[in-house]
């Protein structure tokens, strides 16, 4: 069991890797959008996998109370995400802002 | 095991720092929004963490889901506000 949690991690943690690095090092806005868009999402879904598996444990009333939570929080960051990253893009749709392209690097 | 979440949860705020770097010096007023929807996204993860590392979960779960909305309804509610404003990416 331990094994599995460890693992989940280590990939959710690759994945916000992913999504720091793409924030940080692509070239427009709404390139950028794209790793904060998916790969936030993949990696808080693997890692809260990952903690509700080892919250179940003890297994008793309490911590499966709790363990529904964490995949209510799953859940609802799955609906939210995004939903927010397409009200920015549409902001900046909105605003006017151009894509990148080749010719004005 | 302990161990392990807190050497995860160090790391994860190493990446906050990163994406905080988009949050101060973005180009454009979007582009800080993404970088504070990242931080945001990772704080949920983190809080849960802690909670383990502390051995209580059923405080810290509740305190997480608040703030994943939280979040939510900021980010929305700046990119409602900015998409108002003229000359948003000239700065």
């Amino acid at each position: 069991m331990d094994i599995v949690v460890v693992f989940l991690i280590i990939f959710g943690l690759i994945f916000f890797t992913g999504g720091a690095v793409g924030i940080l090092r692509f070239p427009d806005f709404y390139s950028r959008l794209h790793p904060a868009g998916k790969l936030d999402t993949g990696g808080g879904f693997l890692i809260m996998v990952a903690l509700a598996l080892f919250n179940l444990h003890h297994f008793s009333l309490s911590t499966l109370l709790t363990s529904f939570k964490i995949i209510l929080i799953v859940v609802f960051v799955f609906l939210s995400s995004p939903t927010a990253i397409h009200g920015i893009v549409d902001a900046g749709v909105r605003a006017g802002l151009g894509p990148w392209t080749k010719k004005n690097d | 095991m302990d161990t392990f979440f807190l050497y995860c949860g160090l790391y994860l705020s190493f990446l906050m720092a990163l994406s905080l770097y988009r949050a101060v010096f973005g180009p454009t007023v979007l582009d800080r929004l993404i970088g504070v929807n990242a931080i945001g996204s990772k704080t949920a993860v983190l809080l849960i963490l802690i909670g383990l590392i502390y051995h209580r979960v059923d405080m810290f779960v509740d305190i997480a889901l608040a703030y994943a909305m939280l979040n939510f309804i900021a980010v929305l509610a700046a990119s409602r506000y900015f998409q108002k404003r003229k000359g948003l990416f000239g700065e």
